[in-house]
């Protein structure tokens, strides 16, 4: 019957609109992927400077004389700082073209009222993580790095999903799972690290790929 | 008694008005959202506190004028309300849905499922 269809489509119509003007909804499975890709890689690479015996200092003299003197800028002088560094950067830019991609498929326009509600709302519990991370470091306390890491992006994630796609709830529900876990076991924080924020991020991004995208 | 005898009112007038959309779901279905782009204004203004005029216009890809017209026309049935700001020395035109208007749209969304399931 016509009349059913209009309604059924109606409905569709509605559902569709309350989402697009509240959500954002163009984040693509893909960027899971890529992100959790740079995540696996820059493990890797930064895998003999944690367990292995490769010197963690750039410029060894000078890294050992902020070690002497205490001063927190002997972070700069480190690889590991700098492989984070780049990793987070990769994945940040791999993860922002497969959703500049989508949202351009969709035809809605990337930055908007709910892009904007969504990076306010993942930005509180992130900064405010990275400023405990930066004291969890002063006082070395390596062991809580990975931990703390996990339990702010998934608390990000979990805030995330009320302004943008519901499943990233699970992939927060996830990263604190695993932060709980690693508590247990102190000394492995890196290989929960990878898991989280390589594993999660591109089991995630292909179920989400699969079930939205895939054509 | 007095509490007594508006309670069993109450109930009629629900009891009356479920026969009723039981025999005729259309007859709930609100002319004043017979159109794609009013059932749009109204989904955003659900689940939003309040929009504004320029992020309803790229949400629903419309020109000025035709959003503008829509808007009147509902904002002339009391269903939305228009509130002018300002960010900065810009002007910020935004809306919002009246209390009659989001019972009328959840009205209108009963009705709808009414149809799906009665002619099923």
């Amino acid at each position: 019957m016509t009349g059913q269809q209009q309604s059924l489509d109606d409905l569709q119509h509605i559902k569709k609109m309350m989402e697009r003007s509240s959500r954002f909804i163009s984040l693509s499975g893909l960027s899971g992927i890529a992100a959790g890709t740079c995540a696996l890689i820059g493990a890797i690479v930064a895998y003999p400077y944690v367990y292995g015996h490769k010197d963690i200092f750039v410029d060894a003299a000078a890294g050992n004389e902020l070690v002497r003197t205490g001063h927190f800028s002997v972070i700069l002088y480190t690889w590991l700082f700098w492989i984070a560094a780049f990793t987070f950067a990769a994945a940040v830019i791999s993860a922002f073209i497969f959703t500049y991609i989508r949202s351009k498929k969709q035809h809605i326009p990337l930055w908007g009222t709910t892009a904007r509600r969504l990076m306010i709302n993942v930005a509180i519990p992130l900064i405010v993580g990275g400023l405990f991370l930066i004291k969890l470091i002063q006082a070395n306390d390596i062991g809580l790095i990975a931990p703390a890491c996990l339990i702010f992006y998934g608390l990000a994630l979990v805030n995330a999903s009320k302004y943008s796609l519901n499943e990233l709830r699970y992939l927060g529900y996830g990263q604190l799972i695993l932060a709980v876990i690693n508590l247990k076991f102190m000394g492995y924080g890196f290989y929960f690290w990878a898991i989280g924020f390589g594993v999660l991020h591109i089991v995630y991004g292909a179920v989400m790929w699969t079930r939205y995208e895939k054509e | 008694m007095l509490l007594y005898r508006a309670y069993a009112k109450l109930i009629l007038k629900v009891l009356n008005r479920q026969t009723r959309a039981m025999i005729n779901p259309i007859e709930n279905l609100n002319k004043l959202f017979d159109s794609r782009i009013r059932l749009g204004i109204m989904s955003a203004l659900m689940v939003n506190a309040d929009v504004s005029f320029n992020d309803l216009k790229e949400l629903l890809t419309i020109t000025d004028g035709n959003l503008a017209s829509h808007l009147k026309a509902l904002e002339e049935n009391g269903i939305i309300k228009v509130q002018k700001g300002f960010i900065g020395r810009k002007t910020n035109t935004t809306y919002l849905a009246t209390k009659t208007g989001e019972k009328a749209f959840r009205a209108h969304i009963e009705a709808l499922e009414k149809m799906i399931r009665s002619t099923k």
